[in-house]
This record gives C-alpha cells, sequence and structure tokens, in this order.
C-alpha cells in the first residue's frame, strides 16, 4: 500500500513522515515522531487526552487524519514549556497536586492553555465547562480547576 | 484509501461522481473517523472539502446569513454578529460535543451524518434554514426538515455534496432557543432536543413560530401543532401547556441505550415549554 | 528488626507538610512513560480475536489463512498454552484461581462473555495484525447465556460451568449451580434481635456493573530471548504479582521473568490481573521479536474485569430511641465468567461501623455471561453499604432522630468486636462523624427541591509483603527504590518524606524510584490502601538500618564508643550526659568515607506489614432534583476521613476528592448496558458516562488523624473509603429532597423521573 509523505510544523520545528491514509494523527505523532506526550484514552473523540492544538484550534488528534496535518502547525505537550521554564499552568498543576497518575495532564494542560489564550479571567463554571471535553478518574477535577484559575491569576499579573 | 483535498466545488463533485458510491466526503471528521474506526464505514477515497472557499465562508446580507457547510462549530460560535441573530442555532451548535470536537466538526456534517440527534438540527429547522445542494446536475435547495429521511439518510444523490446554509433575515422580536436533555452536563448525546423559533408583534402577541424536536423519531421533526399552541398567544402559561402536550404527542421515540419511549414523550414536552420561554424572553429583548 | 513499629508522637518536620513530587515535571512535559510509551526497535503489534457471543461452546479454531498472511509472524491459541490446575493466589483483597486465570486469558471449552479473547496474532503493522484477526475462522455453537444476578441463580438458568457445585453449602448440592460460593458471617442471635426491634425496615436493592473507568487502556511491551528469559514492560499495579501470573501460565520459572512497572494512568483495582501480558511473552517467544500489545478502549470496556453488579437485601431492627438489635443482609453479587466476586469484602463491610450484638451476612458468588470481575476500589463495599446506610437512613427519619445522632448511638469504636472475626483497635468513627456534624455543611440552608444526605464507609486496609531497599551514594544523597507501584503519583513523595523525617535531611536529597522485579525481594500489590502504610513502614525500617551503619561508622572514625553517638538532624551527636564528646559529622561526610571505613551503606526491608489501621469517612452531599426530567445535581460535598496520619496532605486531599467523585459517577450514570445477545452495547466514554468537570462541584475535605499505633507516624491507608459512601449519600440526599426512596443503581434520570410519576400519580 502507498503511504502517503506529509510536512508539517510540529512544536516549531519542521517535520516530515510517511502515512498510511486511515491513520490519524494522533498516531502520527506518537508512533512516526515518536512525541508520545499526547495520549491516546479511547480513540473517538470522548475523553480528551489526545488533545492538541493545529492552526491556534484546539482539538483531538484521535479525529483528524495524519494526512490533514500538511502544512499545518501543530503543538503539542512537549512544546508547551520554553526551555527551562515550565508554563505558569504546568508550574501550578505540580504545586496544586492538580495530577495523580498523570495520564489526562498533557491533554488537560494543552485544553487549559487554549482556554486561557482566549480569556484571562475565566470563572470556575468556565473553566469546568471548557474542559469538560478532558476525563479524569483520578482527581474529581478539585484541584485540576483551582490549579487553572491560580494559573489565570498568575498570568494576569496578579 | 485515498485521500484528495480539491480547492474547488466542482473538482469535488467530479471526484464524488466518479467514486461510483465508494467516496465519503471529509469536513470535520468526528464522525466519518469514529465509524472508519469501528469498521461501519470502509470509504476507497475522502474527499476533504475543508480548501473549497465557499464551504468555510460566513456571509452577511443585509440580515440573511450564508454560512459554508465545512465553517465549524467553533467559528460559528465566535462569529458575534451571528450569534446575536441566532442565538437558538448557536446554543445547538454549542453542545455538538466538547470544544476539541467543536473545533472540527461542521454545521453540514452533522446534518448529512443524519443522526436523528443531531443538535444543530432542530433549530436550523425553527429557523427556517435551507440547504444549498451542489451536483453533477447543478444546484438545488432543500428544506432541513425535508432533506434527511432517516438514520443515516439523506436526499443526497451520489456526486451530490451540501455547500452551504441559507438563513432568512430576522423580522424584529424575534426570538430563538434550543435545548437538549442530557444525562451529564456535557459529552452526551441528546435524548430529547427542543428548538423553538418565534416572532412577537407590537402588542408582544406571538405572530409566528416553528418548532422543532430532535431525538424523538427517525428525523428531526417539524411541529406545526406545537407551534400553533403559540401563534396567536402572548406565550402564557396555558400556552405553554398545549405547546408541551403538542411537543410530546408528536414524538415517535424507542428504547435505546440513551433513554426511554416514555422519558422521551414526557422530556420531550418539558424542554419545548422551556425553551418557548427563552425564546419569547429573547424575542422581547429583540428590536 | 520487627515488622511492627509502633507510633512515636513527635515533632514533625517534613511529614505533614506539602513539598512537590519528583515524578511531577515529567508527568507535566509528557515526559513520563506510560505503558504504551514504550517501544523497542523491530517490534512487532498483538492484536486479540474475542468471542463475539455471550456464551458458546469453541468447537474449533482454524488460523490457517491468518499464519501465512505476509507481515504475520506469530499467531497463538488455548493450544499454546497449558492447562491450569486448580489453584488459588491472592490479587489484592481477593483470590484468584489459575485454573481460570488461564481461561480468562485465552479461552479454552467456552468463550464466556462477549470480549473473551480466542485467539491471538504478532505482526509488522496494526492494519496487517487487524486483517490477520479477520482471516481467523472459529466455529462456534452458540449458548443461552444469563447476565443478571438474580437470574443466574435461579434452577434452570443456563449453566457457565458443568462442574460448578455451590461451596459453603452443607451436604453438597447435587445439581451445579451459577452460584459458586455461599458465605455465611455473624454474631449473635437475629431472630431474638429482631423481636427486641420496635421499628424494623426492610429493603431491596439492585445495582448494575460499573468500570473502574482508568483514562489509560491496557498497554505492555515484551520481549523474549532464545535464552528461555523474558523482559516485559506493562501498566500494572503489581509487577511482581504480574511476573507471578504469566510465570505460571506459561510455566517459566519467575526469576526468567523480568518485569519493569511503566508509569500507570489509572488502576483503581483494574490493573491487578494479567490480560494481554502472558499473551504478549508468548507471541514474542514464537516470533522471535519484541511484541507490544496496547488495548482498545472497546477492549478495556467488553473484556477487562468491571466491579459486580448486585441484588442485596437489608434488614434492620432498632428500639424506637434508635439502637440497633438486630440487622441482616443478602448480598448476591456477579462474579462474572469465573468465581471470585467481592463478596466476602462486601459481606464484611455492610455493618462494621456499627457496634451489633446481632447480625447476620449471607453472600453468594454468582457466575454470569460477563468479564470476570476485578477490584475495583474498596470491592464490593459501596455495594453493600448503598443498601445499609439507606436503610438506617430511612430508620433515623422514621424515628425522627437525627442521621449522624442515630449513627453515633451505634458506631463502632475501639473494643468493638466485629461479626467477621477480629475486635477493632483504635479507630476515628466518632471523630469524623463529630466533625462531620460540626461542619458549616451541614447545617447550610436548603432551597426547594434541594435535599443533604449523609453516608459512612469502613474499609479494612491491608498490609502485605514488602520490601525496599535505601541506598546512600557517595555524596550524600540517598537513592531509595521501592517495590510498591506508584500508582496516583503521590507515593514516592509521601516515601521519600518518611526517610527524610528519619533522617534528619532534606526532602530533596532523597531520590525514590519504583524497581523492577529483579532489583527487589516479592511485593504484593498497590492495592488494598496499603501503600503508604506497608512501604512507608518497610522505608522506615530501612532508614533506620542507615542510621545505625552511620552511628557505627561515625564511632570508628572519631574513635569513641557506639553508645555515645546519637543520630539528630541528619548529623552524628554526642548522645550527651556523661559520655564521650567529639565534633558532629553530618551525613554527607560519612558518606564521603564510606568506602575507606567499610563499604556503601545501605538499608533494606523485607516484611509483611502488619496491623493496617481501618479508615472510617463520613459523606455530606446537597442535591437539587429536577422534578420535570428526573435530573440530579450535586450542589455541594464534603468528605470527612480519618486517615491516620496524612504524610502528604495534598495527595491525601486527592485521593478523597478522587473517590468521592467516582462514586458520584457510580451513583449517577455508570452502568454496563447488555442487549439482549448479552453483547455490551456501551464499550465507549460516550455512552458509559463517568463524571466530567461541568457536573460536579469542589469537594471540600476534611481530614482526621486519630494515629494507628501499629505505624511509625500513625498511618491508615485513605485511598478506598472514598468511594464507598457516596451512592448512599446521594440516594439519601434525592429522599431528603423529594420524599422518595430510590433502591437502584443508577439514579438515573429515567428512573427519578418514573418514581417522581408514579407517586404523584399513586397521590392523585
Amino acid at each position: 500500500m502507498a503511504l502517503n509523505h506529509v510536512s508539517a510544523t510540529v512544536n516549531g520545528d519542521r517535520v516530515e513522515f510517511l502515512c498510511e491514509t486511515g491513520h490519524t494523527l494522533l498516531e502520527a505523532l506518537r508512533d512516526e515522531l515518536r512525541l508520545t506526550g499526547t495520549k491516546e484514552g479511547c480513540g473517538t473523540g470522548d475523553c480528551g487526552a489526545c488533545s492538541v492544538i493545529v492552526d491556534g484550534r484546539l482539538l483531538c488528534s484521535c479525529l483528524m487524519l495524519a494526512v490533514e496535518a500538511e502544512g499545518k502547525s501543530i503543538q503539542t505537550i512537549e512544546g508547551m514549556a520554553t526551555g527551562e521554564s515550565l508554563h505558569p499552568l504546568q508550574r501550578k498543576f505540580i504545586e496544586h497536586a492538580a495530577l495523580q497518575c498523570g495520564i489526562c495532564t498533557p491533554g488537560i494542560l494543552i485544553a487549559a492553555r487554549s482556554l486561557l489564550e482566549r480569556n484571562q479571567n475565566p470563572t470556575e463554571s468556565e473553566v469546568r465547562y471548557w474542559l469538560a471535553g478532558n476525563l479524569c478518574r483520578c482527581t474529581g477535577y478539585h484541584k485540576i480547576v483551582e490549579a487553572v484559575l491560580d494559573a489565570a491569576r498568575e498570568m494576569r499579573g496578579g | 484509501m485515498r485521500y484528495e483535498a480539491p480547492k474547488t466545488l466542482e473538482e469535488a463533485i467530479a471526484l464524488l461522481s466518479g467514486a461510483n458510491g465508494q467516496a465519503r466526503v471529509l469536513a470535520g471528521g468526528t464522525d466519518l473517523l469514529i465509524q472508519m474506526r469501528s469498521g461501519r464505514a470502509d470509504p476507497g477515497l475522502l474527499v476533504d472539502i475543508k480548501a473549497i472557499p465557499e464551504m468555510k465562508s460566513i456571509v452577511a446580507d443585509a440580515g440573511s446569513y450564508r454560512i459554508g457547510a465545512a465553517v465549524t462549530c467553533m467559528e460559528l460560535i465566535e462569529n458575534e454578529a451571528f450569534a446575536q441573530g441566532w442565538p437558538g442555532i448557536v446554543d445547538g451548535v454549542s453542545l455538538i460535543g466538547s470544544i476539541q470536537v467543536k473545533g472540527r466538526a461542521t454545521i453540514g456534517g452533522n446534518l448529512c451524518n443524519a443522526s436523528p440527534a443531531a443538535d444543530s438540527v432542530p433549530a436550523l429547522i425553527a429557523a427556517g434554514a435551507v440547504v444549498c445542494i451542489v451536483g453533477p446536475q447543478g444546484r438545488r435547495e432543500a428544506l432541513v426538515e425535508e432533506f434527511v429521511s432517516g438514520p443515516g439518510k439523506t436526499s443526497l444523490a451520489n456526486g451530490e455534496l451540501v455547500a452551504s446554509f441559507l438563513l432568512p433575515r430576522r423580522a424584529p422580536h424575534s426570538g430563538d432557543a434550543y435545548l437538549r436533555f442530557t444525562p451529564r452536563t456535557e459529552m452526551d448525546i441528546a435524548v430529547v432536543g427542543a428548538a423553538v423559533n418565534l416572532t412577537l408583534d407590537d402588542k408582544g402577541i406571538c405572530s409566528r413560530a416553528r418548532v422543532s424536536l430532535g431525538a424523538v423519531a427517525a428525523r428531526a421533526l417539524l411541529v406545526p401543532e406545537a407551534a400553533a399552541a403559540l401563534i396567536g398567544t402572548r406565550v402564557d402559561e396555558a400556552a405553554l401547556e398545549r405547546l408541551a402536550a403538542a411537543a410530546s404527542a408528536a414524538c415517535r421515540p424507542i428504547d435505546d441505550k440513551r433513554g426511554t419511549k416514555d422519558f422521551r414523550i414526557k422530556v420531550a414536552g418539558v424542554m419545548a415549554r422551556r425553551a418557548a420561554g427563552i425564546a419569547t424572553e429573547r424575542a422581547r429583548r429583540r428590536n | 528488626m520487627s515488622t511492627m513499629l509502633k507510633y512515636q508522637e513527635k515533632e514533625l518536620k517534613i511529614v505533614g507538610t506539602r513539598p512537590l513530587r519528583p515524578d511531577g515535571v515529567d508527568k507535566v512535559t509528557g515526559r513520563a512513560r506510560f505503558g504504551a510509551d514504550y517501544n523497542l526497535p523491530g517490534q512487532l503489534i498483538g492484536k486479540v480475536l474475542r468471542s463475539p457471543h455471550a456464551h458458546a461452546r469453541i468447537k474449533a479454531i482454524d488460523t490457517s489463512a491468518a499464519r501465512v498472511l505476509p507481515g504475520v509472524k506469530a499467531v497463538v491459541t488455548r493450544d499454546d498454552f497449558a492447562e491450569m490446575p486448580d489453584e488459588y493466589a491472592a490479587v489484592g483483597e481477593m483470590m484468584i484461581n489459575f485454573r481460570d486465570v488461564t481461561r480468562n486469558m485465552m479461552a479454552r471449552e467456552k468463550a464466556l462473555y462477549d470480549g473473551h479473547p480466542v485467539a491471538a496474532v504478532a505482526a509488522t503493522s496494526e492494519s496487517v495484525a487487524r486483517e490477520a484477526l479477520a482471516l481467523i475462522k472459529v466455529e462456534y455453537e452458540v449458548l443461552p447465556h444469563v447476565i443478571d444476578v438474580v437470574e443466574a441463580m435461579q434452577p434452570g438458568a443456563p449453566l457457565l460451568h458443568e462442574d460448578q457445585y455451590t461451596l459453603g453449602v452443607k451436604p453438597k448440592p447435587d445439581h451445579p449451580s451459577n452460584v459458586a460460593k455461599r458465605l455465611e458471617f455473624g454474631r449473635g442471635d437475629v431472630v431474638a434481635g429482631f423481636k427486641e426491634a420496635d421499628l424494623i425496615v426492610e429493603r431491596e436493592f439492585n445495582t448494575k456493573p460499573v468500570h473502574q473507568g482508568y483514562i489509560e487502556p491496557q498497554a505492555c511491551l515484551a520481549s523474549y530471548s532464545e535464552d528461555g528469559q523474558a523482559e516485559l514492560w506493562t501498566s500494572t499495579q503489581g509487577h511482581f504479582v504480574f511476573r507471578a501470573q504469566c510465570a505460571k501460565v506459561l510455566q517459566m520459572d519467575v526469576s526468567k521473568i523480568r518485569v519493569t512497572p511503566t508509569e500507570i494512568g489509572g488502576g483503581f483495582g483494574g490493573k491487578n490481573n494479567i490480560y494481554n501480558e502472558a499473551l504478549a511473552i508468548a507471541l514474542s517467544r514464537k516470533s522471535h521479536r519484541p511484541v507490544k500489545m496496547v488495548m482498545t478502549r472497546e477492549e478495556v470496556f467488553r473484556a477487562t474485569g468491571p466491579t459486580s453488579g448486585a441484588n442485596v437485601k437489608v434488614r434492620i431492627g432498632c428500639t424506637r430511641d434508635g439502637k440497633i438489635t438486630a440487622a441482616e443482609a443478602e448480598l448476591n453479587f456477579q462474579a462474572g465468567a469465573f468465581p471470585g466476586s467481592p463478596v466476602a469484602q462486601a459481606s464484611m463491610c455492610a455493618f462494621t461501623r456499627y457496634d451489633l450484638a446481632n447480625v447476620r451476612v449471607v453472600g453468594n458468588d454468582v457466575t454470569v455471561n460477563r468479564p470476570k470481575v476485578a477490584a475495583y476500589r474498596a470491592p464490593g463495599a459501596p455495594i453493600a453499604v448503598f443498601g445499609v446506610e439507606s436503610v438506617i437512613d430511612e430508620m433515623a427519619k422514621k424515628l425522627g432522630i437525627d442521621p449522624i445522632e442515630f449513627r453515633l448511638k451505634n458506631a463502632a469504636r475501639e473494643g468493638t468486636q466485629t461479626y467477621y472475626g477480629p475486635k477493632l483497635g483504635p479507630i476515628g468513627y466518632v471523630q469524623t462523624l463529630e466533625q462531620a456534624r460540626a461542619h458549616p455543611h451541614y447545617s447550610a440552608p436548603l432551597g426547594p427541591n434541594q435535599g443533604r444526605g449523609i453516608a459512612t464507609g469502613f474499609w479494612f486496609n491491608i498490609g502485605n509483603e514488602t520490601t525496599c531497599s535505601l541506598n546512600l551514594q557517595e555524596d550524600g544523597s540517598l537513592t531509595l527504590v521501592l517495590g510498591t507501584v506508584d500508582v496516583a503519583g503521590g507515593s514516592r513523595a509521601a516515601m521519600a518524606m518518611m526517610v527524610a523525617e528519619e533522617l534528619g535531611i532534606d526532602y530533596e536529597s532523597v531520590s525514590a524510584i519504583v524497581g523492577d522485579t529483579s532489583t527487589l525481594g516479592f511485593n504484593f500489590l498497590t492495592a488494598g490502601s496499603r501503600s503508604t502504610f506497608a512501604s512507608g513502614m518497610a522505608c522506615v525500617i530501612a532508614s533506620r538500618q542507615v542510621i545505625e551503619k552511620l552511628r557505627q561508622r561515625a564511632a570508628k572514625i572519631r574513635e569513641v564508643p557506639l553508645e555515645a553517638v546519637a543520630w539528630k538532624d541528619g548529623h552524628a551527636r554526642p548522645a550527651g550526659g556523661d559520655v564521650a564528646q567529639f565534633a558532629p559529622m553530618s551525613l554527607a561526610e560519612i558518606a564521603k568515607m564510606a568506602g575507606k571505613t567499610g563499604g556503601a551503606i545501605a538499608g533494606h526491608a523485607e516484611i509483611n506489614a502488619q496491623g493496617a489501621g481501618p479508615g472510617f469517612g463520613v459523606h455530606i452531599v446537597d442535591v437539587e432534583v429536577d422534578r420535570q426530567t428526573g435530573s440530579i445535581s450535586i450542589l455541594r460535598y464534603t468528605v470527612v476521613q480519618d486517615v491516620g496520619k496524612a504524610i502528604h496532605p495534598a495527595y491525601v486531599e486527592g485521593q478523597l476528592q478522587g473517590g468521592a467523585v467516582q462514586g458520584i459517577g457510580w451513583a449517577l450514570n455508570e452502568e454496563y448496558v447488555y442487549g439482549d445477545d448479552g453483547v455490551l452495547q456501551n464499550p465507549g466514554f460516550l455512552d458509559y458516562r463517568v463524571p466530567v468537570a461541568s457536573d460536579v462541584p469542589f469537594i471540600d475535605t476534611v481530614i482526621v488523624e486519630v494515629p494507628n499505633p501499629n505505624h511509625p507516624y500513625g498511618v491508615r491507608g485513605c485511598g478506598e473509603v472514598p468511594i464507598i459512601a457516596p451512592m448512599a449519600a446521594i440516594a439519601n440526599a434525592v429522599e431528603n429532597a423529594i420524599g422518595l426512596r430510590l433502591c437502584e443503581q443508577p439514579l438515573s434520570p429515567p428512573r427519578v423521573l418514573k418514581a417522581i410519576d408514579d407517586a404523584a400519580a399513586a397521590k392523585g
């Protein structure tokens, strides 16, 4: 079977990979590019563990074909920190113990960052509804919401 | 399986017609990819229509709108002018899955997937939206309520695809709303969906109304009897009671893993009532 | 050294504070490696063919076409695995039989559930593997199936195992049955007790099976070498137990398998058993290449062990002042395809919160055509307690007694004799009840259609075999090698904190990792809320060994007698009084000279930790019921729990909050839905509805600390208690809101609405 050749930008770096037509972006990230920070929890867009940003848009990489990534700019969890500095959300998650097993954490951080880029001062309810697409089974969401609100506060300069 | 990304409608039509029924349109992919994964869909050709300008644009023209079929839910929600004019349609679109899913899912895809529970459809029907279809035989139009014939079935012939939706100008004092019932606050398929679109005259009396129900029959229903309960009234308690009864009476639901017949019949009335209340509030606030 | 270190009250510097966990940065950057994140060069992808039938005899399996498909390197079926004898082993708080382990891993005579593995392949890519599965021909003789537990218990029900005669019944029955075992616990005389009662309440409850819902599907990578050694990386709660199970079913020496536990994306008891691991090793053995097997979400639901669905009957009698005189329960639990539901644990937890003279609990373990049940956080207890705490609530209401007051009147305390054996030691049940009553939540005002409910939970917690090794590096830092898998991410921190506390050094000087099976002696699974208790105990023992050696080295270096040397604040110091004086030595100084003074300094522990302290909790919940749709909203939730000692309070809070939200999901929306054909209809997160962030409020927590006298820091396990009370608490809150008692789980909107409408019809 002929493979497709895709060129894209991932976390600021130009990348190229081969993939079957039926492969998802999630499979390409994990298996071709070996960026395993993005996780598969369900493969059907119901859990958000595979969340990435494509051309500025938050989406589930399990619901996008790898071939559609041609020419696009993709951001994954691996690109969230800048050099040695963690993003405020990443720091706050550790400080607030907003992760336990950590499997949902990359997806939630990507989704939360997307929220804070659009809305610098979300309410508790806005945070919960924005993150409704990211399942967590360990924390009960409590410390996650606290961490996001605290990161927002810090990013506003408060 | 092949993948093509045509840049024009003509190219897309040619690809679809030439594939002998083996091609599927790829818009957001939020339904198609799941069907491919489970083996329910096994297309030989994917036609990605997201590079076609007419499919991606939102054009306002003296109060009416033409919305490309490949406009995503998030793009529609973020269009402030549209959200002002048609909050009920935006209500429905906002409920199509998570933020992630809405970042990809399109209103064209939501309609053409033809799930009886599709969240965008009842409000489009209540709005009197028209689908613009293109194909090898040229262009044609259809009312949204006549476009879907059953679960997974539309009136699209081989080679045809939905290009855009047309929404008419709003009369003054008009409002629409969509509500649905789900077990959780988010992330569920609607057990019952109800949309109400109405217009009040200068005296606050309902002069026009359209009511549509989703997830209670093989396809979303337009319920004239429910609308009739509101027309000529001030949308008072008695009118809302009659509306709820008419909505429940119109249901032809099934028992499935998401809800029972009885439950859907009951709750259809409740949702229709509450949606009518919101639509009326919005109509009163709008000039 | 003794395996029981008694609690010692002392001033603490590190234990009880909230330092940052050591694995945090890797987890927020995506660097941490979970099961599916491991890859080896040349690896094959393994996939499993599963029965589409709930119950069928497997007449023949033809793999010939699959074996010759280009890209397929190995195929295995039941013929590749040995018959196993009847032999039991402990897995978490539950037991397994190896005869069933091998059959659950790969069907032999029959397929016993939709999803039961029938064959497996290893191929060069996922798509080739899937193609190969489609080429395997299986001849099934479809049989009638049974899923509902009450139906399965009836004579004449379809029989899963023709040779299964109910254990625990005398004389032995002459007909086989789906009831694998009947057990009974009790004390006193319930007949006499009920005679003394002024009020008797009897209710029947039914619950559906629910899944642990871990977000990470099972994933493993196996590499078998021609010299008979295998390496296995897998997402597991217990790598030593997995090694033992794999060795047994593959007939290999335990020492030939080296298991590395990857980071685990949630387990909650569901990753206490092997599923694909032995298949991956067998495929690797046959193909001579590494084999990676990752389950899809559908496979997780169709084939891994959820908890039991159950039928529960409860009957309690009390005096008009609210003193319980007799309590009885019958618990009928689904075991799934093979015996071994948590009905025993459920039986023991049902009434243990109360000091009762007359109790009788009968439990039935029932095989049905569903996946074999696995542990789920306090296995069995939430189900039994749903029934018991609902009935207690009903009794309190009928007598006009405050629900907390009623429970205080009957509360178990230190010295209470349980009905299943031991006497309770020092416990914090009364304290949690009093703190709940004093909490502002308990007296906050409620609006229309709103109600408040409380319920309480108890779990034994366990200790078990635990090992660790503590090595002092030449620069004075320490590496702690743990044998207990760190499932929730707080363990490594908590253990490092206890070591730092013992040695009187900075927390940052201790680096904690989880070692693979070749680095330590046998360690039991991370289950039973045992990790902080047992592994903590082992770490303290190892720390004290290190301190002994440090003292000896300091004495040697300073040339003073050993009795002159005390260890304080991370230094060897003069012991005070009449003893010889000398210049103190820091840990780092002694470490630097370790080689010259005898060799590297280390401590270790291999214990079977005894004396785990039981935990008690009280939950308060406010709900609002939409009377027109039956929808229940959770408005406010408070968890009060005795944890003995919170080593790291933030992670203890996390356990309380996480367990409560799992319980909320269990109460409101989660259930397995089967069709008439016995096939699972909702094998995905769309229709298997776990709570999302917008479904729940903040969960307030109150940590009560009644030290466990059998742990140096007073630790009791805390992870399981929080899931026990929510179902009953919510049912009680709904009753408080709309005056209707719901006895069917989940409390889904159609059920609630039907109850409301039926009640209105009865009135009108």
